[in-house]
Parts: structure tokens; sequence; C-alpha cells
């Protein structure tokens, strides 16, 4: 009988939780909201699109990113240096190559795979046309930035974040804005050295975050952390014109796919 | 979202209230009824909340609609008026609506007004974002986006700067004495025109910021580069002294010349007449002033522009006025005696002369009697019990 009444409150229980789960996926009301702005396809499009839409997902570097970069490249950019010992984040260990005169060496092998899945994240992000937003709260590289982001035709916010950008967004815009499917993080750290609060609050928002960590950072909460400097400007320009380059070229190859599919529907 | 979200709680709350009595008294049957309760009963939950709603928005079909409706009034009041509809112009509109519905109400935007939508609704920023959701600004995320996409072009017109400076160095042409931007009489903007030109809310330290970056722009040698821009948000100041009215310069059939001019203090209103090539004879109302004012201050304050300038014996002085008493009046007369001199000095003299307080009209008046009171300030005696 308890037995019975156990399992009949874990079926209930079940319930509302699958409910619960629907409203708190914050970014899928927001994108569905989207879906409902944009006029509904045609049936005869639909499986076009779908295979627009999936088949750059059957290859692993449908893209072709690792062209892009070497490690050499990474090396003459000077990524591979890192703050000194005494700024070591505990987290950042597995990262570092090991320490020279007490400056920590960030293992470069592991920047490249990393930046390689980044690079490819966002170039599949770009082609399904998601919105992406620059940020960086440090003030060398604010204007590169904000250049780089309006070239690639993305978004930037290098200035300072107001409380609730991402979590109170129908108020701080407008009721119906659309949040940003991906945020990159140029340096993961504020002005005073603590954590960037966007990082916090893109993950309570399931908004996924790639983030240049360098040796005094945490990396925890970003989805794609990418080892490496974050305070020569080499380094940064360096960033910056990659993911300009994968941005540009998964949406040209976006615009491609639609031509193609045009001609193909009309022929 | 918060609609939503409410729904969801409480359709939780229905499940967990009910799944104790149901379950327990009959597990053979299918899913249960569960009862329609409401939890929050509170009418705060649909009373709107007025504060939060912010300032009316209007639609930009709407606007158009009144735009549409006003250009058809106009043509419709320039008929009424008999003037021809094409060559209306907004003075000619203020002036038969002036006409039409005349109004003694003192304060004028009270009164009936007749203009273009645009300068009656304020201006309000229209949807940010395209169809599929986009935002068009690229600093849209950021919240402050004319702000701050105002302080990205200044930084970039800075660094162009710098980056011609380098090159003039390179080539060895560099110098300090280039030309540079004039700024006297002219002043930055002031923080409300700066919201009127963004659109936006604008902070005490944002404002400040951008002031510094603009001064920062100034401080280089070639910022005569960017001197448009900058002239943009500058205001020119009003030069004081230009703004009086200098009475016309006449000449009687004689070919004597003469200028006419009036003046006020308190109640008392004057016109002068100053007829060049005199010998100092002041009349006033018809009488001689010696006989109008028997008193030194009063015939003092009639001498005192001329005696300034030092044309005390050449002109000969015209004058009536009417109302309050001696005192104001002879202040009337001063001013009008002032004014009318203006046409006969230079613009050096008329610096001076606004200077040393003779262009001013006093101000002052009759202070109101208040109630409760003996008089405007006197009290009545104070008792302690």
């Amino acid at each position: 009988m308890a037995a019975g009444v156990l399992t009949g409150a874990r079926q209930v229980l079940r319930g509302p939780r699958l409910v619960s789960a629907v409203f708190s996926c914050h970014g899928q009301t927001f994108s569905s909201a989207a879906a409902a702005v944009k006029s509904p396809p045609a049936p005869t499009d639909n499986a076009a699109t779908e295979k627009i839409l999936n088949f750059p997902l059957t290859q692993p570097d449908y893209f072709r990113l690792s062209e892009l970069f070497t490690m050499k490249d990474l090396f003459e950019s000077r990524v591979h240096l890192g703050h000194k010992k005494g700024c070591r984040h505990r987290l950042m260990e597995p990262y570092l190559f090991g320490s020279r005169l007490d400056t920590d060496i960030i293992d470069l092998d592991q920047t490249v795979e990393h930046l390689q899945r980044a690079l490819n994240f966002t170039a599949h992000v770009a082609y399904r046309g998601g919105i992406i937003l620059f940020v960086s709260r440090r003030r060398q590289f604010g204007h590169l930035i904000e250049t780089t982001a309006r070239e690639c035709g993305e978004y930037a916010h290098t200035r300072y974040w107001k409380g609730g950008l991402l979590t109170n967004a129908p108020i701080q815009y407008s009721p119906g804005v659309r949040l940003p499917d991906l945020i990159v993080f140029f340096s993961t750290l504020n002005n005073v050295f603590q954590q960037h609060v966007g990082i916090r609050d893109a993950a309570k928002m399931n908004i996924p975050t790639i983030g240049i960590v360098d040796s005094n950072c945490n990396p925890s909460l970003i989805t794609y952390p990418v080892p490496g400097n974050d305070d020569t400007p080499v380094a940064m320009e360096m960033y910056c014109r990659l993911f300009k380059m994968t941005i540009n070229r998964a949406k040209d190859k976006r615009r491609q796919m639609e031509l193609l599919k045009g001609i193909s529907a009309s022929v | 979202m918060a609609a939503s979200s409410c729904r969801g709680v409480r359709s939780i709350l229905w499940k967990y209230g009910s799944c104790g009595k149901n379950l327990c008294v009959s597990r053979s049957k299918t899913i249960p009824q569960l009862p329609v309760r409401q939890i929050c009963v509170s009418s705060s939950l649909w009373k709107k909340n007025l504060a939060a709603a912010g300032p009316q928005k209007f639609t930009q079909e709407f606007i158009d609609k009144q735009v549409e409706e006003f250009e058809v009034g106009k043509r419709h009041l320039a008929n009424m008026m008999g003037e021809d509809p094409e060559t209306f112009t907004q003075e000619d509109i203020d002036r038969s609506i002036a006409y039409l519905f005349p109004s003694g109400l003192f304060e004028k935007r009270a009164r009936p007004v007749m203009k273009h939508p645009e300068e009656i609704f304020p201006k309000q920023t229209a949807i940010q974002w395209d169809a599929v959701g986009r935002p068009f600004h690229f600093l849209f995320y950021t919240g402050k986006q004319s702000y701050y996409s105002l302080l990205h072009d200044v930084y970039e017109k800075i660094l162009a700067i710098e980056r011609h400076q380098d090159k003039m160095r390179s080539k060895g042409l560099f110098t300090s004495d280039t030309k540079q931007i004039v700024l006297t009489g002219s002043r930055w903007l002031l923080k409300e025109e700066m919201e009127e030109y963004l659109v936006e809310n604008v902070s005490d330290q944002d404002f400040m910021r951008f002031v510094q970056l603009m001064e920062k722009l100034l401080s280089m040698p070639y910022c005569s580069l960017e001197e448009e821009f900058i002239l943009k948000f500058r205001k020119q100041l009003e030069v004081q002294s230009s703004k009086h009215e200098i009475p016309a310069l006449q000449y009687d059939p004689q070919g004597v010349a003469f200028s006419v001019a009036e003046g006020r203090r308190k109640t008392a209103k004057a016109t002068i007449t100053l007829r060049d090539s005199g010998s100092g004879n002041f009349t006033i109302n018809g009488r001689n002033y010696l006989h109008y004012f028997p008193l030194l201050q009063d015939r003092e304050q009639l001498m005192f522009p001329l005696h300034f300038v030092g044309m005390l014996s050449r002109f000969d002085l015209e004058g009536s006025v009417e109302g309050s008493g001696h005192s104001a009046q002879a202040g009337a007369l001063r001013l009008a005696i002032s004014r009318a001199l203006l046409s006969f000095v230079s613009e050096g003299e008329v610096e001076k002369m606004r200077q040393a307080g003779l262009l001013t009209a006093d101000p002052r008046i009759k202070e109101r009697k208040k109630p409760g009171q003996e008089g405007a300030r006197k009290k009545f005696t104070w008792k302690k019990r």
C-alpha cells in the first residue's frame, strides 16, 4: 500500500517537472517566439530547409576551420603566455604546460583543440542565423572588438554591463526581444579582476558561451573555454581576425546553400 | 513569459494540492478529476500598474494618421480664412488659430495650438529589430546604443587623427601650429539637448564622459580635420549687447536727427524724443523739468545717461510720462533716455552703458500683501502666550 502510494506520488511528481522543464528553458521560449514572428515556410520548402540545416552537421569540420590557424601562428601571437605563478587559478592547472621563470605557459596542444571546437561551434551558430554577442571589459581592446562585430554583422558589448540585461531582458529592452544565441568572451574578467557577470547570467539563461580563459580566470561556467592569453594586443587581434573569418565563412556558405536551393527548387 | 511561468506554478500547485486526497481514496480509477481552484486571488494581478507602464507610446500608424489629419485640417483652415491652401505657412496657421479661438489664458502652453504632429508628440524609438528578431544596431545589447555608438565614432576619429599625425611625423612635416578650431562664443551641448539628439536617457556621468572625450579630441594638434563633427556639438552663445534694439534715427524736415524711445518702471510709462543739436532743454508733459520734478534726486536720474556719455548740452528732450509716483516716473524716463541715446552712440559706448546698468529695466514691483500678515512682510504682533 505504502509502495503503491509512493509510486503514485512519483508518477505525479514526474508530470509537473516536465511542465516546469519546458518553462525554464528560456532560450527556447524566445526562439519559439521568434519562429512565430517569422512567416511559416511553405510545406514544399520544409524538406529543403531541413536539408540545409542538417547537412553541415554530418561532417566534423564542415567549414574547414582548421585551415585558418596553426599552432605556429598561436605561438607567434604569444597566445601561450599566461600570468605569473601567484595569479594562477586552480582550475586552470590542467590547461597549463608548465611555468618558466615564474610565468605560466599555456599548453598550445590543448588550445588548438579547444579553439577548433569553439570556432566550429561559432560557425554552425552563424550558419543557422544565430545572434552572436562579443563581450569584453578590457578598455584597450573595446574599440577593436566593436569594429570586428560591426564588420561581421554581429553584436558587441564592451561597456558597463547593466544588471538584468539577459535575466531581465523584456524590461531592460522591450517585450519580445530576442536574446543572443552565443556569447563570446574575449576576456572573462572585468576591470576589478572579478569574473564577468555575463558568464553567470548566460549560464542562467541557457545561452552557450565561448571564453578566452587566461591563467588567472575561472573556466567552470563557460561551455567552450579556450585557454589562451587575453592581455597582448597581438593575441587579441588574432582572435578577432579568426572569429571574423569564421563568421563570414559560415554566412557565405549559408547564402550559397540558399541560392542552390533556390536554383534546385525552380528547376 | 511571466504569465506563462505563473500558469506553470499554479498547475504545479494544483497537482501537489490534490495528489494526497485522490490517490489514497481510489487507485483503480484513471486520471482523477482535478478541482479547478485558484490559489492567488489578489486584485493586484489584474490591476494595471500605471507607474510601470512608462510614458504613453504611440504607434507609427497613429502618428501617420495624425499627420494626414493635420494636412487636411490645414487646407480647411486656409479655405476658412480665404487664403491660398498651397502657400499656408505655420505662421499663418498660428495667426488664424489666434483669430478664431481668442484665449486670454496667461499660460501660453494652455492656449489652443495647431502644429505638425512631429512637434507635439514626443519622439519615440521604433521597434529595433527586423522580422527574424535580429536587432539593427550592432550595439543594441548594451542598452544605450546611440550613446555608445557616438563614443565609438569619436574614438574612431581620435585614432584617425593619431594615424595622420604619425604619417606627418614620418614624412617630417609635423608642426604644432596648425589651424585651430575657433571655440570662443560657443558652449558644449547641455545634457537635455544631448538627450533630445540621441532620443535616449543620458546620465550625468555618461555626459561628462562624452565631454571629456571631446576635450581629448580638441587637445590634438590636427583636430581641425574633424571641425565639422565637433561644431555639431557646440551651441553659439548669444552676445548680450547685440540683443539691444536700437531705435532708428529719424530726421525731421529741418534735417535735425531725432530718436524716439519708451521706458517703464513700476507702473509708470514714459516716452522720450531726443532731438540733436539742442541746448539741454528738458520738457516733460509740457512743463519744464524743474517744475515737474522739484526734487534733485529725480532730476539727477534724468541727467545720468547724458552725463555718462558726456552729451549733456547736446540734446533737447521732449517727454511724456504717466502713472505711479515721482520716483518711478523719473526711473522710467531715465530708461527711455538711455534707449533713445543708443542710436547716437558707438558700439563700445553701448557696451559701457549696458555694464553701467543704464539699459536694464528695473524689474522690482510692489510685493503683494499676504493673508495672515499686516502687509507684504510685516507680521501681526507676536504674542508669546
